[in-house]
């Protein structure tokens, strides 16, 4: 697989770049050649696969979110097509939870 | 691997001598009694408050007791808080040589330092006499903290100190991973791996308190530093810290202090109980390893990104560099370069393996890179905690 970018969990939709792309690169993965057509700095995330909209993102093998419309394959993942569905756990169902679940997204 | 069994059936890898101020009015004694030591095997630690606290009290029993611990030289002023009695009291109850030195009754700081001096030298010739027995990874108990994070920590360092822990795991060994405030957003996870559903709900209530806690001090963990860095959202964050943890079960969640009763995974409540009142949870990156070796934490790996230099007082430290750049600057400090999985020249598997096999050189006494360079930091402030609930150390948990 290409070296600039890793695959933390197995379980994982989401590539981990950690060394900067700089825009419509093709990168070798276990799946084919991806197009990565936005240049993308280190540590952030590009789709593995398509991920429809609503879907969650998997990260560590666990889901930090969802997609907020359908991600193509090698799109950056990030504030702009993903949302955070934590909502804090003392907040849920008390009076802050609206307010909590209003402002984080 | 050989250490030094105590009498209570734990043993050390280390035999080290702490000299222990029991206020800041005796840590310069203290201090220069270690100095003129001159052995590397004298460790100072010590507690500054003159209130007594009930926290600090039962950490410091805790790290006076501490199986690589061979022997104590306690410094009191005369009139602080702290009780001194009961200290060396159970610190003579656990086999080990003690002495106190009460400044204000031995005539001032010459002659207590040559008093502590002297009592060091007893203690050294008692100690050389304690014969080295055989010890297994399954009586070893191992840490993990991270300090000086940045994004490369979530990506190298975490991820290889996990592969370590499910080895050290899998082989008997205790493991204890901590810092409640860096896992909020994923304690329905975190839960989820634990060994009883009453452990489960033990481990969630300990992230919301942390929540809670850092509310109260108006500190958000989600800053806009953490999206430039790529993090999107706040539970990708935590899983950053989480990772450390590896994928074992967890077998209980302590609080400072306790001992893990056998091998398995075990959260460390660092979030103080009750309202805030002592400030933040841990002050710094010691703070946290002392109460890991509270714990009986043997070694503490240590990861960290943008690059800490520290060790720590009676247990070695591994640390664990995740940052590439950063090993680079400060590779006279890093024990393991975990940066290497970023650059593609090793996984966090192969990392994670090197680890435990320094794990075991370490152990069994090899030093790490910040006891050679003579690192021995140590920091105990004010805290309240309430003892553990039943739920926390489930009985039916098989090692």
């Amino acid at each position: 697989m290409d070296k600039r970018i890793l695959l933390l969990h197995p379980a994982d939709n989401v590539y981990v770049v950690c060394q900067s792309l700089g825009g419509n690169e093709w990168l070798v993965t276990a799946d084919g050649d991806m197009l990565v057509p936005d240049a993308v700095a280190v540590g952030h995330k590009i789709a593995r696969n398509a991920i429809v909209g609503g879907q969650p993102i998997i990260k560590y093998g666990v889901p930090i979110g969802s997609a907020l419309r359908d991600v193509a394959r090698g799109e950056h993942v990030h504030l702009h097509n993903m949302r955070s569905d934590y909502i804090a756990s003392h907040a849920r169902g008390g009076k802050r939870a609206l307010a909590a679940t209003a402002s984080h997204h | 691997m050989k250490g030094w069994l105590r009498q209570d059936g734990r043993k050390g890898i280390r035999n080290v001598i702490v000299v222990a101020y029991l206020v800041e009015c005796a840590h310069h004694v203290a201090r220069l009694i270690v100095d003129q030591s001159g052995s590397a095997n004298v460790h100072l630690i010590g507690f500054p408050g003159c209130y007594p606290n009930d926290y600090a009290y039962r950490i410091m029993r805790a790290v006076c007791t501490h199986p690589n611990v061979g022997g104590a030289v306690l410094l009191s002023l005369g009139c602080e808080g702290f009780n001194r009695e009961e200290l060396a009291d159970a610190i003579r109850g656990s086999g080990r040589p003690v002495e106190t030195l009460v400044i204000q009754e031995h005539g001032g700081t010459r002659s207590t330092i040559a008093r502590g001096v002297d009592a060091v030298a007893r203690l050294q010739q008692s100690l050389a006499q304690q014969p080295r027995t055989g010890i297994a990874l399954t009586e070893l108990v191992i840490g993990t903290v991270c300090g000086g994070s940045d994004g490369t920590s979530g990506l190298s360092g975490n991820p290889a100190a996990g592969r370590a822990f499910d080895r050290l795991v899998e082989e008997g060994a205790a493991c204890i991973f901590e810092e409640t405030g860096e896992l909020i957003g994923c304690e329905d996870v975190m839960a989820t791996r634990a060994a009883t559903p009453e452990l489960a709900d033990e481990l969630k209530a300990s992230v919301e308190k942390a929540a809670r806690y850092y509310e109260v001090l108006g500190y958000g963990s989600f800053a806009p530093g953490n999206a430039e860095g790529g993090l999107t959202t706040q539970e990708e964050k935590s899983m950053g810290a989480y990772c450390k943890s590896g994928d074992s079960r967890i077998s209980g969640l302590l609080k400072p202090g306790d001992q893990p009763p056998r091998g398995g995974l075990y959260l460390l409540d660092v979030v103080p109980d009750g309202e805030p009142l002592f400030g933040f949870p841990n002050i710094s990156d010691n703070a946290e390893i002392v109460e890991l070796i509270a714990c009986g934490a043997h070694i503490t790996l240590f990861t960290t990104g943008r690059g800490s230099v520290v060790g720590s007082a009676i247990s070695p430290v591994i640390k664990i560099c995740a940052n590439p750049e950063t090993y680079r600057k400060l590779s006279e400090d890093m024990d393991i370069n975990a940066g290497r999985i970023l650059a593609g020249e090793a996984t966090p598997a192969q990392v994670g393996d090197e680890i435990y096999r320094l794990v075991l050189a370490v152990a069994s006494g090899a030093p790490t890179v910040s006891e050679q360079l003579g690192h021995r930091e140590f920091i105990l402030t004010y805290k309240q905690f309430e003892p553990i609930g039943p739920a926390c150390l489930p009985v039916t948990v098989k090692g």
